[in-house]
């Protein structure tokens, strides 16, 4: 390990001497595209030697280093750069605010194992073997067995998916790869290889920044942060009454919490897995309390059957289109993602439109909860545009929809927006330093343009490679990066192309095998 | 499984000739065929090439019902379901007196090799061939290519 010069600056204050972190960016770091040495050294800034760093910390960065480490590839050779305590934090953040319970399901196949990179066994194999009753050990094999003919398709609950991230993240040690802070910034290094800005928590290091020196970087930022549509971003710049106007993706309990003191109307504006999951609440609430909620749900596309070509329908009916997980099966690892591996520029626009727009997975319960709320007449649909949000009068919300050729005027206590997550990548400052000073580009849909091994296009420097996963890759050679499985597809693509370089060994059956046993065996490696 | 064409005919003839050739290969002796051991073998290797090659057909047929699917998966029921036609089609082809092979074939070894073969084959697919080609499913179901 390489360290650079420390700086550390004493200066009196009215509480006695404190210590001001030096080592911080300088205007000409911060203009400069490729670095040397040296002009870190000028900053102050510490250098310390590690052949891998993983940007971001979640699940992404799990999915990497579990195959890496897996691989053969020793803790000392990785670091993860986060200013997460585990892995799965923001994930469990957003499951919770968007009403998923401990023991509720996911949208989530059976295989589909974060904590287990050959998906063997499957989550419903392992919840049958956990079970104490008969039935319990019957009802999750049926299920799986039988899926998705004679019933829903398996999904996992989301505590036996956090369970099991927790016992793999103890087994691979990733713990100790933990370095703890926040990224600032990636820049290629003159020599070959990347510099990658940390900047530290207070009272862990001496200097404000510390520079990573790797050959290789992963980034797996996840998302950049909430869309808001325009008229609800214009309705909270411009009301103090913010708090009724919500994103699903961020804490709105006061919303249930103020439903149960005084009766409302919600409007619910989107009609993915967000909106249904926020439908059930509300149906909940309004069954377990006897209130009187009244929903009207805004479709900007509002979906009545069936739809798309012979070959491309998908299930659809009462507004939403149905399909069982983000995107249909073949996109992971079958004939559609055979398909848009083939795909450049427009074609792949193209490829992505042919998935249809947001959809939810058609669950029994609620389809029947809207049937009931439809017939009991307090659920409506909408299908329009809301052109405008304004303060109405008794703290009501007044929103102009714009339907068809006409105009419709609604009011409603509180306005959730359950239309995505999705934000431009210019809006994260990592992403944001690599379009302007690294080389990245855009793709056709707008993010980040990685190769089918997911380097980032445009970014190599020397021997060294700077791979994306995730969020930020949408829009390229793999639909459905944002998943579990999209996330250990990335992984096992960039770990065999990390093979080739010579960094970590690749899978194959024997090797895989051996440490399949060292899994099932929960031996720590 | 998402299966892609070629994923397919990899599965049928490897994993057939593969896991249903050792799967025969243990199983042949205990076989009601009434018939020598070499003989038996025989019968249960052909039993075996009949399924690889009636099945490559039938792969074909699978592969254009599965368009009609919106996820262009072929769910793991259709798996084991398809061994009703195949395994009928397959005894009435070696019961037909006009086919070139003159096969001596019991019901109760036939059905006892092809259910058990078809099981095997079924249950490896279902998870442990994961453990051992990790990016099979990833590609559709080839191990090559």
């Amino acid at each position: 390990m390489t360290g650079g010069r420390t700086m550390v600056a004493v200066t009196m204050s009215e509480a006695g001497p404190a210590t001001a972190r030096v080592g911080d960016l300088t205007q000409l770091l911060i203009d400069t595209d490729v670095w040397s040495e040296q002009l870190l050294f000028d900053a102050g800034i510490p250098i310390l030697d590690v052949p891998l760093v993983s940007v971001g910390g979640g699940l992404g960065s799990f999915a990497l280093l579990d195959h890496l480490r897996i691989c053969g590839v020793r803790c000392e050779s990785l670091r993860v750069l986060t200013p997460l305590t585990t892995p799965w934090e923001s994930f469990a953040y957003l499951t919770r605010v968007s009403q998923v319970r401990p023991g509720d399901r996911l949208r989530s196949d059976s295989s589909a194992c974060p904590d287990n990179l050959w998906g063997f066994p499957s989550y419903a194999l392992r919840e049958a073997f956990e079970a104490d009753t008969v039935r319990g050990f019957l009802t999750p094999l049926w299920q799986v067995l039988t899926e998705p003919l004679f019933g829903e398709h398996y999904t996992p609950q989301l505590d036996q998916v956090l369970h099991a991230l927790t016992r793999e993240h103890r087994r691979i040690r990733y713990p100790e790869m933990v370095s703890a802070g926040q990224v600032r910034m990636v820049r290629r290094r003159q020599e070959g290889g990347y510099f990658t800005i940390l900047t530290t928590p207070e009272a862990t290091s001496a200097t404000k920044r510390i520079a990573f020196r790797s050959a290789y970087v992963h980034l797996a930022v996840g998302y950049a942060g909430l869309k808001f549509l325009p008229d609800l971003h214009a309705f909270r710049e411009s009301n103090r009454s913010s708090s009724r106007v919500v994103n699903a993706y961020e804490p709105h309990e006061h919303v249930y919490d103020q439903l149960r003191r005084r009766p409302g109307t919600v409007m619910v504006r989107g009609s993915g897995i967000m909106a249904s999951r926020v439908l059930q609440r509300l149906i909940d609430e309004r069954n377990t309390h006897g209130l009187q909620t009244r929903i009207v749900h805004i479709f900007g596309n509002y979906v009545s059957g069936p739809d798309g070509p012979r070959f491309m329908r998908r299930p659809g009916g009462d507004g939403f289109a149905y399909q069982a997980f983000d995107d249909p099966k073949a996109v992971w690892g079958g004939q559609l993602r055979d398909r848009v591996r083939r795909t450049e520029g427009a074609a792949r626009v193209q490829f992505y439109d042919s998935l249809g727009s947001t959809s939810t997975p058609y669950r029994k319960r609620w389809h029947s909860q809207l049937a009931d709320a439809r017939s009991e007449g307090w659920y409506s649909s909408v299908v329009g545009e809301v052109d405008a949000l304004d303060a109405g009068t008794d703290d009501l919300i007044s929103a102009r929809v714009q339907t068809g050729d006409s105009v419709l005027m609604a009011e409603a206590s509180f306005v959730v927006d359950c239309t995505g997550l999705q934000s431009d990548i210019g809006e994260q400052r990592i992403l944001a330093d690599l379009l302007e000073h690294t080389g990245a580009a855009r793709n056709p849909l707008g993010r980040l343009d990685v190769e089918p091994s997911f380097e980032v296009r445009g970014t190599r420097s020397g021997k060294g490679r700077l791979y994306a996963s995730g969020a930020a890759t949408h829009g390229g050679y793999l639909p459905g990066v944002d998943t579990f499985v999209g996330l250990q597809i990335s992984a096992q693509e960039i770990a065999d192309d990390l093979a080739a370089e010579g960094f970590g060994r690749r899978l194959g059956p024997v090797h895989s095998a051996r440490q399949w046993l060292r899994w099932a065996n929960n031996t720590v490696i | 499984m998402t299966y892609s064409l070629a994923g397919r005919m990899q599965t049928r003839i490897l994993l057939f000739a593969g896991v249903g050739g050792i799967w025969a290969a243990l199983i042949t002796p205990i076989l009601p065929t009434r018939l020598p051991l070499g003989r038996s073998y025989a019968m249960a290797f052909t039993v075996l090439a009949l399924i690889i090659a009636v099945g490559v057909l039938w792969e074909l047929l699978y592969h254009v019902l599965q368009q009609f699917r919106w996820d262009k998966d072929w769910p793991t029921v259709f798996s084991l379901a398809a061994g009703v036609p195949e395994g009928l089609l397959l005894w009435a082809l070696l019961g037909t007196d006009t086919w070139f092979w003159d096969v001596p074939v019991t019901a109760r070894a036939f059905w006892l090799l092809f259910v058990s073969t078809w099981l095997v084959i079924w249950a490896v697919l279902a998870g442990p061939i994961r453990v051992l080609v990790v990016r099979r499913r990833w590609r559709g179901g080839r191990l090559f290519g």
